[in-house]
């Protein structure tokens, strides 16, 4: 037994190590990098390399699940999106060795453009969700999750919120197990043609009474005065149990570390109270399905009746609130105190990128430049303020590409290296395809920079790869991003800007941050 | 016994770094801890916190309640009074004297020190002239944790010292002695 202070995400990768762990796929993402970090740093013999984007990961994933072997996936919420075509589907084919999902939601947008909650994803794909408390859960129920997978013969979704993945704590470690033999499925289940697809979407709708009978059987209320008749229930999902307790609040709960919900323990709880309070982090899922379960005239209470906020991540003083404790009072902050927001780094290449295009731009009237997501969306905020969109990744170059569609000239897209592997380039085939005019700027800085500076997928194989899609190799043009060369860089945008068609500028010089780590 | 403490600053500044040897000063205490941080976005220059609570008992909450900080440490003076509903009626304030300006609005030196007396407990210093002192400009952090170790009082000032010997033991002894020093 070893006792260690981990990170939430760090007691998922050590506990997925010692459940078997043979393959890690993931693609960077915050709060969830860590967890694909810690496996590179300590298990050389598991496959951890990063992803292109989330859904290429999930389909490894699940090869090596069929070939009867754990494998792990690991991407913040909004990567559900990218994935979810493979997510849905493997619930359908079922798995052979473990697979466990894992989803990091960011209640409160810490880092996101969303606060979507996977949970619905689990409900919406019907496959176990498991969903921890503590860091020691998190460790314990990683394991857990692999075995239930394997037994059910269905991919388990492992969320997490910002608070729980980012937050260390004492975790005591057990021992490790064995890695699963090779041993590749035989059956035709995998083949999801329309007659087996039809076959494999009843099993799974047959499978869905053992997952509510497990989670049933891993449910209990407490209470702690003891008495049987309490006015307030309380159902409290995930870390919102923490607050709960945190509170001191003499309630009945009914702690929710599974789902689908266990609906017996709900009507049971509901028996003992005047009204049940939903505790969760992110959107109100357990709250109507809460509803459901204990129909019309019920008194339950959360996000959607206001008390609790309808956004934003739980924490104690809104749970306590909600919950009727007298709370400290709180001093206000002084009005001197002015915002700090964040910035690009000093020297950072994105910044020259964002001068020689704000420079150029000033003289087209009409030009928009359309941004994605990266340390580079700071190019929104002042002193460029020059983005008119940061939706999802890879947006910029479609978005753009729409908006010349429409008559917007000129139409330009600020796109990261690793961004654009991830999910610009078959946006780049289609303005190719379609003769759009516009101008992609790939800000290549050599890395993930946003997440903290992991390999970036298609570093040295840019011009290689926007000529094979189809841009004309005089079109694709290579700039050093420095003040000394503003004049250089000015004319390039320029020239691709009166280009009527697809062109690519890439401004390329290493990241500051990365630059500093590899000279130490 | 708890102790709630605040950790701020201006992201790249290093106040994760106070944070691992405190967490594993009170890890090698045998107390219960829980550290929230700040990853991602909010590093780039901007305010960063990180929550960091120990006790004796177990404890329950990652982030700490309104009014409930016994202590905030700052690497710089106005990040102190941006966590000022968390600190308690009796906390201690702990901060840089230096501001750290890379955006516009920051107020001017009289107001911010007038904002700052009105705190019940206040320890301000120059970090960067003392680690400078004691020779070693990179190791104003740890001036900061030595000027806020007698408010940490869970923890003995030993314990700190064992704990930096630990988390600094991959960069050599030259580092180690120089972050003792300060301590």
């Amino acid at each position: 037994m070893d006792k260690r202070l981990l990170l939430g995400d760090e007691a998922i990768a050590l506990g997925a190590l010692n459940a078997g762990l043979s393959g890690v796929y993931a693609y960077p993402g915050t709060p969830s990098t860590e967890i694909c970090e810690f496996i590179q740093k300590s298990a050389p013999e598991v496959r951890s390399r990063w992803c292109t984007n989330e859904k290429t990961a999930m389909e490894a994933a699940l090869g090596m699940s069929y070939a009867g072997k754990r494998a792990l996936v690991c991407m913040k919420h909004v990567g559900m999106n990218v994935c979810a075509d493979a997510f849905v589907n493997s619930a359908i084919t079922g798995v052979n060795g473990g697979l466990v999902v894992l989803a990091a939601d960011d209640p409160s947008m810490h880092s996101s453009q969303n606060e979507q909650d996977s949970r619905f994803y689990g409900k919406f794909a019907m496959v176990p969700v498991f969903e921890p408390s503590t860091q020691q859960e998190a460790y314990d129920m990683v394991s857990e999750a692999f075995d239930l997978s394997e037994r059910l013969h269905l991919p388990v979704l492992f969320r997490v919120v910002t608070r729980l993945a980012h937050s260390r704590a004492a975790v005591v470690v057990g021992d490790s197990i064995p890695r699963n033999e090779l041993s590749p499925a035989s059956d035709r289940g995998w083949v999801l043609l329309p007659a087996i697809a039809r076959r494999q979407y009843v099993s799974l709708i047959d499978k869905q009474p053992d997952i509510l009978k497990y989670n049933e059987s891993l449910t209990a209320i407490e209470c702690q005065s003891g008495v049987a008749k309490v006015r307030t229930g309380v159902i409290a999902c995930g870390i919102g149990y923490n607050y709960v307790k945190e509170s001191g609040a003499d309630v009945a709960i009914l702690k929710i570390n599974r789902y689908p919900l266990p609906e017996a323990a709900v009507k049971s709880l509901a028996l003992r109270c005047e009204r049940i309070l939903v505790v969760e982090d992110g959107q109100p899922v357990v709250e109507q399905d809460v509803k459901a379960v204990l129909g019309a005239g019920s008194n339950v209470r959360g996000r959607l009746t206001g008390d609790l906020p309808r956004t934003g991540e739980l924490n104690p003083d809104c749970v306590a609130a909600a919950l009727g404790r007298k709370q400290e009072k709180a001093g206000s902050v002084s009005e001197i105190v002015a915002p700090r927001p964040p910035q690009l780094c000093k020297g950072c290449g994105h910044r020259d990128v964002y001068a020689a295009l704000n420079r150029v731009v000033s003289e087209y009237p009409g030009a928009r430049i359309f941004g994605d997501i990266g340390c580079y969306t700071l190019g929104a905020l002042p002193p460029f303020s020059a983005l008119a969109s940061c939706v999802d990744m890879g947006a910029s170059i479609t978005m753009a590409k729409g908006a010349a569609d429409a008559g917007v000239s000129p139409a330009i897209a600020v796109i990261g290296d690793s961004t654009f592997t991830h999910s610009g380039m078959t946006g780049l085939l289609d303005a190719v395809n379609d003769n759009s005019d516009i101008t992609v700027v790939i800000s290549d800085n050599l890395t993930t920079a946003m997440t903290g500076g992991q390999d970036s997928a298609g570093t040295s194989k840019f011009e290689a790869i926007c000529v094979a899609l189809g841009v004309k190799p005089e079109h694709v043009r290579v700039v050093v991003p420095l003040p000394a060369n503003m004049e250089d860089i000015s004319n390039v945008i320029r020239e691709e800007i009166e280009y009527k068609g697809v062109s690519v500028i890439i401004p390329r010089r290493e990241c500051m941050q990365t630059l500093k780590r590899h000279r130490k | 016994m708890k102790k709630d403490i605040i950790l701020c600053g201006v992201g790249g500044h290093g106040i994760l770094s106070i944070a691992t040897i405190i967490g594993q000063a009170a890890l090698s205490a045998g107390l219960h801890i829980k550290q929230a941080e700040v990853h991602g976005m909010s590093q780039r220059g901007g305010d960063v916190q990180s929550n960091l609570r120990l006790s004796t008992e177990p404890i329950w909450s990652d982030i700490i309640p309104l009014g409930q900080a016994d202590l905030i440490i700052s690497t710089e003076p106005m990040e102190a009074l941006r966590y000022v509903p968390y600190l308690a009626p009796d906390g201690v304030v702990v901060t840089s004297s230096l501001p750290f300006v890379n955006m516009p609005g920051y107020p001017e030196e009289d107001k911010l020190q007038a904002e700052l007396s009105r705190l019940p407990h206040l320890v301000q210093l120059d970090i960067e002239k003392k680690a400078l002192e004691l020779g070693n400009l990179r190791t104003a952090n740890t001036v900061l944790l030595g000027a806020a170790a007698p408010y940490i009082d869970i923890i003995s000032r030993e314990q700190l010292r064992e704990a930096v010997k630990l988390v600094f033991a991959s960069k050599g002894n030259d580092i180690i002695e120089a972050n003792l020093k300060c301590l």
